[in-house]
């Protein structure tokens, strides 16, 4: 869908250009390099202190007059809340263990869709996530906790026994199994998880600049019949944003859901 | 990854897979600072709203049970009496009839009684009228007889003995006639009284 999107609006970008006039210059990730706004403080930075004073906030007010009967702050927070507690949690590691880790995992889920959502909020208009440092922390922390949780559960030896020799297997296949999980637990699924958040935002992000560059380009420096152009790529550019929203909010479900499932894994007795 | 980084080198644009350090330390103090805030401030309250509402919810229906067994309780117990009600007002109502019924017979007894007492009273009253009235018709009868006869035949029966000795035979005739004709004797008594 990205691809397409990017396909279309540089090929009305490519027709304008054909047409004469001034070379279009297509954004790419010199777009997502900002400027100091003081010192070291970069924009991107700015969004994610925004985003966690926000979450932080709207969560206090929904849940500082907490009564039974919920108003509508109280709702929507216990919305978020419940729907990670007993969705993602209750689902996947179980409520019984996972209870402990509902606090990290709701956090995490309500700053990376805040910070995925800045990318198409008015002003801020810049996903945090797709500046690769902020994913790598994130998947950084879940990786650390649940490699700590599995070894706390089943020691050392234990833990690495169970992920890469899970019982009920014929041995030769262990040959093949046991590096390719111990790859995948201990390397590969922090890496997924940080570029799978990061690209997508990335993407998304150029896909929309792209769309908005590529029809004012056509608006302001073409004029004319091109101008009138303009239009089909600033209508793709809503869509997009719209798109952008689902894409924002289950990316953030997404890196939540695996960070439970991994979780998951560790602590389950069986692998 | 590395081609793709080294495109990007050549190109001279920033690689957007190389993590900026100040960011990653930004990030992390504020993803840390949100998380122990809302560990420590906000999500205890949600899990206790939770609490607390699961255990309104299941209070009330437990309050809900109990009441409702109460009320069963209740219906059976207000049924039971009020058949116990419908059983003893019966059973008063039987009482009352037979009673009445009872009563009835007795009053019935006692009147039938009184009236044969009265009954008995008057016939003995009327037996004993008639004695005396028979005897009193009897010496006033006598005496009557006597007194004419004694008119018509002079002072020769003056003598008391002989007097009464002649009355006592006239009776005695007179009786006897009257109980060879039983029929005709009344009515010549009652005209001769």
């Amino acid at each position: 869908m990205h691809r397409a999107g990017n396909g279309d609006a540089l090929h009305l970008v490519n027709v304008a250009q054909a047409a004469g006039g001034e070379p279009f210059h297509a954004p790419g990730p010199g777009d997502f390099e900002f400027p100091p706004l003081f010192g070291f403080f970069t924009k991107p930075m700015l969004i994610v202190v925004l985003a966690a004073l926000f979450v932080g906030i709207g969560f206090y007010l929904a849940a500082r007059r907490a009564s039974l009967v919920p108003s509508k702050g109280q709702f929507l927070g216990e919305g978020v809340y419940g729907f990670v507690r007993n969705s993602i949690v209750g689902d996947t590691i179980g409520l019984r263990d996972g209870l402990k880790f509902v606090p990290y995992l709701v956090t995490l889920f309500s700053f990376i869709a805040v910070l995925n959502l800045s990318g198409i909020l008015p002003v801020l208009q810049f996903p945090a996530t797709s500046r690769i440092a902020i994913p790598l922390f994130l998947a950084l922390i879940s990786w650390v906790i649940y490699n700590y949780i599995g070894i706390k559960r089943h020691g050392f030896v234990g833990y690495f026994k169970a992920m890469m020799f899970p019982p009920g297997l014929p041995k030769p296949i262990y040959v093949l199994l046991a590096p390719l999980e111990l790859l995948s637990t201990v390397i590969i699924r922090p890496i997924t998880l940080t570029l799978r958040l990061t690209l997508n935002m990335f993407a998304g992000h150029l896909v929309l600049l792209v769309c908005i560059l590529g029809g004012e380009y056509l608006l302001v420096e073409k004029g004319g019949v091109f101008a009138a152009l303009s239009v089909v790529p600033f209508a793709f550019s809503i869509v997009l944003t719209f798109f952008e929203a689902f894409v924002q909010v289950l990316q953030a479900y997404v890196f939540v859901l695996l960070s439970a499932l991994y979780i998951a894994g560790a602590l389950a007795d069986e692998h | 990854m590395h081609t793709l980084a080294a495109v990007l080198a050549a190109e001279g644009e920033p690689n957007p897979l190389l993590p900026h350090t100040s960011e990653l330390i930004v990030g992390t103090i504020a993803f840390a600072l949100l998380y122990f805030f809302l560990r420590s401030k906000v999500f205890p309250i949600f899990e206790k709203t939770y609490a607390e509402r699961r255990d309104a919810i299941e209070g009330g229906m437990e309050r809900a049970k109990q009441l409702q067994e109460e009320a069963k309780e209740a219906l059976a117990q207000y049924r039971e009496q009020l058949a116990d009600a419908r059983h003893e007002a019966a059973r008063l109502r039987e009482e009352a009839r037979e009673q009445g019924a009872a009563i009835i017979a007795e009053m019935r007894e006692q009147a039938q009684a009184e009236s044969r007492r009265i009954v008995e009273a008057a016939h003995q009253q009327i037996e004993a009228d008639k004695a005396q009235a028979l005897h009193q018709l009897r010496s006033t009868v006598g005496t009557l007889a006597t007194e004419l006869a004694a008119r018509i035949v002079g002072e020769a029966l003056q003598d008391d003995a002989r007097q009464r000795s002649v009355i006592d035979r006239f009776l005695e005739d007179l009786d006897r006639t009257a109980d060879e004709s039983p029929d005709t004797a009344a009515p010549e008594g009652a005209a001769r009284a």
